[in-house]
């Protein structure tokens, strides 16, 4: 669905009180940056798979990639600037022809690094090779496994694709990854197969790392919850299977305040595969720049104008803020 | 307007109404007592969703799956725990019958 038609059903949502509504009652709008600690590379839309709840719409169709000027650019601010996370997404990462190059310059920063892979990428033999240039560079690895058991996993992500992550996973142990002392982290993404919101992420990690290691003999470091936004294929299918609605309503009775204070966007400068400048990746998805003055495009980079700017909400900003939060770094808050 | 709509759900928080107080004290023991204490909150919510569901309450089942969900609770563990309660509930209306059989013999020439 094209982001206009998905902000136009975004604008639509009957009783429930806009989100900014919601936010003024808080004494905490407008919402303002408090710097950039984190530069969210996306490097493309191009993805071996095509999961149900990918809010990019990335699949193996999509020819959209980063250029190596725009990553070029990216090294220069970075070497620039203080920004202490380098966090590499996409699609996949990996198909675009640059990230090797790319993590090797930026590994000179000393920055933390992390990389979004979907993991089954890497068991291809063109991309083998990733999981060593990850390993040697200390890049983090963040991977999506929708639920424990395998066939609610496939559900949204295809079938076969659990058992490739398992067997990703064992491989990426055998590494370090996950393991005590190793100083490789690999954390997985936990969120909702179905119209609903995750719950405490303490209790998820717990059973993931019970199950995952009784069943299937793998190591994680931590579990994050993410809250499916109601944005790209995953509003496609709250209007398909009638949950819109309910799904709006459960968001908005869970609003946080608390969480408004920790949302991603205030310490994230996200950059799009041409270079354009969003508040997250998220809103990137929507179209929406950044704006109130800020330059839109990273070749027009300016720290002084980005990292105070203020940040573009709109009602999909409600999966940010409802329950214990949610970031792409899982939960926001502490749970009761 | 029609019994159990789903949208009353939303209205339980205000159960407190003409009765603040011990609306108040109600939803602190309910808070203390679905939490995590020494069982879980994954045990917890698939003892309170076996309640909701021998007791019909559209509301609590409807909170509870959800809850059960949210979770990681799977739809085999929900059924489970449903069959444990429906068992109990056949145990307890058998168990039952040994007051009426009690009366029948006692009242039976
Ligand atoms: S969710 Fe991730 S792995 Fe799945 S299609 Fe989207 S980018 Fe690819
Ligand atoms: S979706 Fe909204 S609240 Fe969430 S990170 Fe993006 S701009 Fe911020």
């Amino acid at each position: 669905m094209e982001a206009r038609e998905q902000l136009r059903i975004l604008g639509q949502i009957g009783d429930i009180p806009s989100l900014s509504e919601k936010i003024r009652e808080t004494n905490m709008f407008p919402l303002c940056a408090k710097g950039i600690d984190i530069l969210q590379i996306n490097l493309g839309k191009r993805c071996n798979l095509s999961c149900r709840h990918c809010h990019v719409d990335a699949g193996p169709h999509r020819t959209e990639i980063m250029t190596r000027p725009i990553l070029e650019k990216c090294l220069e601010i970075l070497s620039s600037f203080p920004i202490a996370t380098i966090d590499m997404t996409g699609g996949a990462p990996e198909m675009n022809p640059h990230l090797e190059w790319f993590i090797g310059e930026a590994a000179r920063l000393n920055r933390q690094m992390i990389v979004r892979s979907n993991l089954t990428i890497l068991l291809e033999e063109a991309y083998r090779h990733f999981m060593d240039i990850f390993a040697q560079n200390k890049v983090e690895i963040v991977t999506s496994l929708p639920d424990y058991l395998e066939t609610k996993s496939d559900r949204q992500r295809g079938a076969g694709v659990f058992g490739k992550i398992i067997a990703a996973l064992r491989e990426l142990n055998a590494l370090g990854y996950g393991m005590k002392n190793s100083g490789l982290r690999i954390d997985i993404v936990h969120n909702p197969v179905g119209a609903y919101l995750p719950g405490s992420q303490a209790a998820l990690e717990h059973e993931y790392r019970t199950r995952l290691l009784a069943e299937h003999g793998v190591h994680f470091n931590q579990l994050f919850c993410l809250t499916n936004l109601p944005i790209g294929r995953y509003l496609d299918y709250l209007i398909e299977s009638g949950n819109l609605d309910d799904y709006l309503s459960a968001l908005c009775h869970s609003f946080n305040p608390a969480a408004v204070k920790n949302v991603m966007c205030l310490t994230t400068l996200s950059v799009g595969w041409e270079g354009s400048l969003y508040d997250c990746d998220f809103n990137q998805m929507l179209d929406l720049t950044v704006n109130h003055g800020a330059p839109k495009n990273i070749m027009n980079f300016d720290m002084d104008k980005l990292k105070n700017r203020e940040i573009v909400i709109n009602n999909h900003c409600y999966g940010c803020v409802a329950g214990c939060g949610s970031s792409c770094r899982g939960a926001t808050t502490e749970e009761d | 307007m029609s019994y159990y709509e789903p949208k009353d759900l939303a209205d339980f928080p205000n159960i407190t109404e003409w009765a603040q107080k011990e609306g108040n004290k109600f939803f602190e023991y309910y808070g203390a007592a679905t939490g995590a204490g020494k069982l879980t909150e994954r045990e917890k919510s698939l003892i309170a969703l076996t309640v909701a569901l021998t007791q019909n309450c559209p509301y609590c089942i409807d909170a509870y799956t959800t809850k059960c969900m949210s979770l990681g609770i799977s739809s085999e563990e929900m059924m489970e725990a449903a069959h444990t309660g429906a068992a109990m509930m056949a145990g307890v209306t058998l168990a039952h019958t040994t007051q009426m059989r009690k009366i029948i013999r006692k009242k039976e020439m």
